[in-house]
C-alpha cells in the first residue's frame, strides 16, 4: 500500500516554474516572516531586561552593541522592513489591484530595493542620533 | 447536485468550521502593524543605546506604554497565524504537524507573555 501511494503524481512545485521577481519576493516574504518570528526573542530579551533592572539591561545592551549584536539587529531591521513592504503589496492584491505582469514584477523588484535603502537609511539616522 | 445544507451555506464556514477568520485576522493585524511598527522603529531609533533610566522612563509614558503593548499583541497574533500557515503548508505528517502547531502556540504565548508582562511592569512599577 505504501508503494502505491508513493507513486502517485505530485502537484507541480517550485522546481517546475521559471524564477521570476514576484516568486522570489514571495519566498523572501515567507523567510523574513519566519526570521521575524524567532526575532521576537530579541524583543522579549530587551523588554524583560529593561523590566528586571539596570544590571540586566546593561548586559543585554552590551550584546546588542557588540558587532554580532549589531549585525543581527541590522538583519532584523531589513527583515522587518522587507516584510512590511511585502505586506503592503499583499493588501493591494487583496483589494484587487496590481496584478498586471509588468507592474507586479517591477513592484517586486522595488520591494527589495526599497527595503535595503530604508534599512540603510534607518541605520544612518541611528548613527547620527547617537 | 449540491450536498450542502441551507444552514451550512448561510454560515459559510466551510469544512474547517472557521471560514475566513484566519485570513481576516492576518490582514487586520497586518494593517494595525504598519503604523505601530513605524512608531516602534522611530522609538528605537531615538532610544537605542541610551542609558537605563532614560529608556525605562520613556517606556513608562502612558502613550508609549500603550503603543508598546498594542504592538506586542498585534505582532504575536500575526506571527502565530503566519507560522501556522507555514507549518500547514510544509508539514504533511499528521503527528509532526500537530506537535509543531502546539509548539507554535506555546512559543507565541510565552514570547507574548514575557513581552507584555515586562511592558506592563515597566509602565506601572518603572
Amino acid at each position: 500500500m505504501a508503494n502505491v501511494t508513493n507513486k502517485r503524481p505530485l502537484s507541480p512545485h517550485l522546481q517546475v516554474y521559471r524564477f521570476i521577481p514576484t516568486m522570489a519576493m514571495s519566498i523572501v516574504h515567507r523567510i523574513t516572516g519566519g526570521a521575524l518570528y524567532f526575532g521576537t526573542v530579541l524583543v522579549a530579551a530587551w523588554l524583560v531586561a529593561a523590566a528586571s533592572g539596570e544590571h540586566a539591561f546593561n548586559q543585554v545592551n552590551w550584546f546588542f552593541g557588540s558587532i554580532v549584536g549589531q549585525l543581527i539587529l541590522f538583519g532584523y531591521t531589513w527583515a522587518m522592513l522587507h516584510h512590511l513592504l511585502g505586506g503592503l503589496r499583499h493588501i493591494m492584491w487583496d483589494l484587487g489591484y496590481g496584478f498586471e505582469k509588468e507592474f507586479s514584477a517591477k513592484l517586486a523588484k522595488a520591494n527589495l530595493v526599497a527595503s535595503i535603502a530604508l534599512t540603510v537609511l534607518v541605520w544612518i539616522v541611528v548613527l547620527i542620533v547617537r | 447536485m449540491d450536498m450542502r445544507t441551507p444552514l451550512g451555506k448561510v454560515r459559510g464556514l466551510g469544512s474547517a468550521k472557521s471560514g475566513t477568520e484566519h485570513f481576516w485576522k492576518v490582514r487586520t493585524t497586518s494593517i494595525a502593524l504598519v503604523p505601530l511598527l513605524l512608531f516602534y522603529v522611530g522609538f528605537l531609533i531615538m532610544y537605542a543605546g541610551k542609558p537605563y533610566a532614560e529608556v525605562v522612563s520613556a517606556l513608562s509614558n502612558p502613550f508609549i506604554a500603550t503603543i508598546n503593548a498594542l504592538t506586542i499583541i498585534a505582532s504575536i497574533v500575526h506571527m502565530k497565524l503566519g507560522m501556522e500557515e507555514i507549518i500547514q503548508d510544509y508539514i504533511h505528517t499528521e503527528g509532526t504537524k500537530f506537535a509543531l502547531l502546539i509548539l507554535n502556540s506555546f512559543f507565541s504565548l510565552l514570547a507574548g507573555g514575557l513581552c507584555l508582562f515586562a511592558a506592563l511592569k515597566i509602565a506601572f512599577a518603572g
